[in-house]
Order: structure tokens, then sequence, then C-alpha cells
């Protein structure tokens, strides 16, 4: 009976009680989450205690120890976590520019100019990105014991932008193939040479395209582990990192502490994920399925 | 764009100092070069960080190199891919594997396709909630396994005070080899289902209206109105999201051991886990680099038949 009433609406749309349904479907599937930023507001007492709390008066007090570490003599000490959080922007940032610079270029041309061997070249760039991380990690790590990179920035950004490439490309060549190639036809008609049609032409159309690429790859810069785990120093270690060390802790887990980084390390990637929810398939699928 | 001056003429070797002529600058701003030239930046880093190291860990596959040691390494010819592929640690490894990507990749395109169905409709705060069901796939492998660690805790976690509601005694999922896997096919299949899901959505939205308006007409049942209006639609999407999610899960890394560390006993350690502690902790490391290629093998074998996938696709619609 329910499905000949929704035959009269619109077809496809559905009302309030079905946004009911799916939220209830969508908290429990988000539960797991859900749980550890709750977990992150609890006091130590909250966080162990069992029956597990649903309700309890919620505390700031991890998310300053994320930061600050009360000494026994009583004062606050630094963590390393804010140095984590500069790095891992840092490292993200600088290497996402380096490779959207060098992956956009290749891009254009692999779209407009294409070479003999186009698609072997295009195919061997995904295969650099779909690799095992495990099949580089021995002679990259050796590489860099060699040349001293290891536990410095320049190596780390390095690795991070020859990560970032092949999406870039496979990214950016996908909104270089949607473009309309008469526009660009009828500029060079009218007198513009390449780099004016790439400048002023194609690149002010895939801005967005663009925007996405570089906010994907941040991420996955941001979410990465091994290679920050074998290639990082002291002094150079992001935050994935950071947080694996902290569960490795033998005497019992801070779980409050640890929920806190994990949830303010978790604050990018939402916003990222509800701005770009258009740009999502592609890229997660590296630009390989559009539609 | 100073960057890509640097990288071009680093390019051609040893042209810093002719660049000023214009003579090389008109060359190189030939019409027949311009393919190259603004490829070679990305080849180059590509070749220096990720070719190159594969050429040396595939000459290393050759020797009996060991990281910690300083002695001069001997040729072995294909000594090392013998051992891996005669090791029944190897093999044993790959099953453990075969059994995550296998339950994991179903559990995936079961959820997938069931949420997809949830999400096809419009309704009121449509984008709000479909980002609550996306965001898992966004996370890093690490928070995941620090969100099922808690979940699965033996003491605080809520799966043993739920499971000890009933038996009355706290439930270690993490203590027996079959549980261990069923913990991380559970966190893999949580994290990555959104993607399947994502995959799904973008065929059945693609259905043309007037097909179902049709086939109520004909008062097609639903199961025969699934079969010959949305599956079609949806079939080599499907097929593409297993591909790559089978790709995925095969070099499954992190969760493992992040989650079980690989144990108890060796019971989840992955190809990839076995691959990193014959490098990094007993010092193997040409047999590494060989088990390494193997698992090397296995993805291009199966990334090869995606692209072929997709290209087909492409031509068609």
């Amino acid at each position: 009976m329910a499905y000949r009433k929704a035959a009269f609406r619109k077809p496809g749309q559905a009302g309030w009680l079905y946004s009911l349904v799916t939220g209830v479907i969508a908290l429990i599937y988000f539960f797991p989450v859900l749980w550890m930023i709750l977990t992150a507001f609890k006091t130590r007492s909250d966080a162990l205690a069992i029956p597990p709390k649903l309700f309890f008066t919620p505390t700031l007090d991890n998310f300053k120890s994320v930061f600050f570490r009360d000494t026994q003599a009583g004062d606050a000490v630094a963590t390393g976590f804010v140095q984590y959080f500069v790095n891992s922007a840092f490292i993200g940032g600088s290497s996402v520019i380096l490779a959207l610079i060098i992956g956009t270029l290749a891009a254009y041309a692999f779209s407009r100019y294409p070479l003999k061997g186009n698609d072997t070249y295009m195919f061997i760039i995904l295969t650099t990105r779909m690799l095992p991380p495990i099949v580089v990690i021995i002679p990259i790590f050796l590489m860099f014991r060699v040349t001293g990179l290891s536990g410095s920035y320049i190596g780390i950004i390095l690795l991070y932008t020859a990560f970032n490439l092949p999406f870039s490309i496979w990214m950016m060549k996908s909104f270089f193939d949607d473009l309309n190639p008469e526009i660009e036809d009828s500029a060079r008609l009218d007198g513009s040479n390449d780099w004016k049609v790439f400048f002023r032409i194609c690149l002010p159309q895939v801005l967005a395209g663009l925007a996405a690429t570089a906010v994907f790859a941040l991420i996955l810069t941001w979410n990465e582990f091994l290679f920050a785990l074998l290639l990082t120093g002291s002094d150079t270690r992001t935050v994935p990192v950071a947080m694996a060390n902290t569960i490795g802790g033998e005497i019992g887990v801070d779980w409050g502490l640890l929920s806190a980084i994990v949830s303010l390390f978790l604050i990018p990637v939402f916003i990222v994920t509800f701005v770009l929810q258009k740009q999502l398939l592609r890229g997660v699928t590296f630009g390989t399925i559009r539609k | 764009m100073a960057d890509l001056n640097t990288s071009g003429a680093g390019a051609v070797s040893g042209a810093g100092s002719v660049a000023k002529s214009g003579g090389l600058l008109a060359w190189l701003n030939a019409p027949e070069r311009r393919g190259p030239l603004l490829v070679a930046p990305a080849l180059i880093t590509l070749f220096v960080m990720n070719i190159f190291p594969l050429l040396w860990s595939f000459g290393l596959s050759f020797f009996n190199y060991r990281a910690n040691r300083l002695t001069v390494p001997s040729f072995k010819g294909l000594d090392n891919y013998e051992k891996v592929l005669t090791d029944p640690v190897v093999w044993e490894r790959f099953q453990t594997t075969g059994i995550i990507v296998g339950a994991s990749v179903t559990l995936q395109l079961i959820f997938g396709f069931l949420l997809a169905l949830l999400f096809a409709k419009t309704f009121p705060l449509r984008r709000i909630l479909l980002m609550l069901v996306l965001a898992p796939m966004m996370l890093s492998f690490v928070s995941v396994a620090i969100f099922f660690k808690l979940f699965y805790d033996p003491t605080l976690g809520l799966l043993s005070w739920a499971i000890g509601l009933f038996t009355g005694e706290p439930f270690i999922l993490l203590a027996t080899p079959a549980g261990s896997i069923a913990a991380i096919v559970i966190a893999d299949a949580w994290m990555w289902s959104p993607f399947v899901m994502l995959l799904v959505l973008a065929g059945l939205v693609s259905v043309p209206t007037y097909l179902y308006e049709a086939a109520e007409i004909d008062r097609a049942s639903p199961w025969r109105r699934f079969r010959t209006i949305t599956f079609p639609y949806i079939k080599s999407l499907l097929l593409l999201a297993l591909l790559f999610r089978t790709i995925e899960t095969f070099k499954l890394f992190d969760l493992s051991f992040l989650i079980t560390g690989g144990g108890p006993g060796a019971s989840t350690e992955t190809v990839a886990i076995y691959a990193y502690r014959l490098g990094f902790q007993f010092f193997r490391t040409s047999q590494a680099s060989a088990l390494a290629y193997l698992i090397l093998f296995v993805v291009i074998v199966l990334t090869s038949i995606y692209l072929y996938i997709v290209n087909r696709r492409n031509e068609e619609g």
C-alpha cells in the first residue's frame, strides 16, 4: 500500500518519514565515529565506566591534554602534538602544491598532445599509484638512507609529491577531457597561442576540478601511515604515526586522550567530505569513473 | 610557472647556460615538443621516486642482500623467488589475505548496494545523512583502527559489554584466530562499503525514469524491474567496484598491523605485513623484494583488467 501512495509523488522523491528511517540507519553506520567523539568528551573515570556511559557531563580536559601535559611539579608542558599537526599540514600542503603544478601540466599534455604510447604512459602512471607501498618501501628506505634524506622534510615531501602525482594526473586529465575542445579551437583561430589557451581558457574552466584534486590529495597525504612510519624522524613525525604510537602503549591506553586526538584529526576530513560530495566518486576512483 | 621552467631545463641535461640564448627556448617551444616538455617533470619525478626504486628492488631480488650487514651481496639468480614460492608460510599468508579479501569485499558489495538503494531517492537532509555514511572511507586507517580497537576492547569495549549482557562474561573477540579475522573484516568492510555505495549510486541515478514509468504501465514485478532495468545500469560499476576493492584490500596492511598486529600467532598476518616483517624485522631484504614483486604482479594483472573495463565502459557510453 505504501508503495502505491509513493507512486503518486514525483518519482524518486521521498518525505520526512523516509529521512527519519535513513537517519537512524546512517547514525548506526556512523556509530563507531560517534562513540569515539563522545569518548573524547568524557572524564577518565567516565571513559572507563562499565557499562559504557551514553550520558555524562562533558569535559574539554582531554582536548587540553592533547597539547599540554601536567608534570608532577604542576606546570603544563607542551606535548609534541602541536608539532605533529604542523608537520602533517606542512608536509601535506607542500607536496600537494608540487604534485598539482607538475601533475596539471602533464595531465594537460596527456589530454591535448597525446604522446606515442599515451595509454601505456597513463597505465604505468596509474600502476605506480596502485602498487602496494610495500613494494617500493624497501628500496626507498635504502635510497633515503644512502642520500641522508631519511627523517628530513625534503625527503618525505618529495616522496609524497611522487605519491600524489599519479592521482593528480589522472584526476586532472579526466577534467581536461571533459572540456569542449571547440572553445579552444576558436581561441586559436582568434590568434591566441598555446600558453594563452592553457592559462586563459582551459585552466579557468577546471578550477573546481583543481580544487577537488588538491583537497583529495591533501586527505590522502594527511591519512598516510606506512611511509610516514618508516621515513619520518622525531622532528618530522606526522599525526597518524604519533597516534599509532599512542595505541602502542603497554600501560593501558588513555582512551579519552586518544579519542580527543583522533577527533581533532578528523575535523578537516569531515569538512572535505561534505564540501566535495559531488566530486567524491571521481576522487575515490582516481578520475577513472566520472558518471 | 617558475617551476615548469626549472624542471623543463633540468630535463635537457646541462641546458642551464644555453637557456639564455633564446634559441633553446624557441626549440623547446616548438609545437611538436609541447607534449613531451609538459610531461617531462612528472615523468622525471615518478622515475626518481617510484620507477628507480622499483628497479633497484628488482635488482636486489636476485642477490642475497641484507640491509643490516656490510658484507658484499652475491648474485643468487632466481633463488629468492624459488625460496618465496616454495615457502609454506608465504602460501599461508596468501591464504589469510585471500580470506580477508573474499569476506570483506563480499560484505562491502552487499552493504554498499543496500546503502545505495537507500540513498537513491531524494529526501530532506539527504546531503547531511550521506556525509555521515560516506565519511568512513575518507578516514585514515589509523583512526579506523583506533575506533575498532576501542570497540573490541575486552573490558571497555561496547562489543564485549553487549555480548556480556547475554553470556555474563566479557567477550574477547581478538583472542581467537577466527575472531581476529572477523574483527579485521568488519573494520575494513565498514570503512569501504561507502565506496561501493558511491559507485552503485552513480549507476542508480543514471537510469532514465521513463523506463520505470513504462514498467509501471506494464505492471512488471519489482524483481523483474530490477533485473531488466536497474541491473544493466549498475552491472559494470559493480564489477569495477569489485575489482578496485579487491586490489586495495589485497594490499591490506595498516588495519591488521594496528588492530591485531598480525596476531594471535600469525592468523591475521597478510602478505603485505609478512613482506614488511621479512624486510624490516628479519632483514632478509632480497627475499622481501622477491615477495613484493609477487604482490606487484597480482596488482598489475588486476589493474589491467580494471582499466580494460573502464575503457570499454567509456566507449559504450
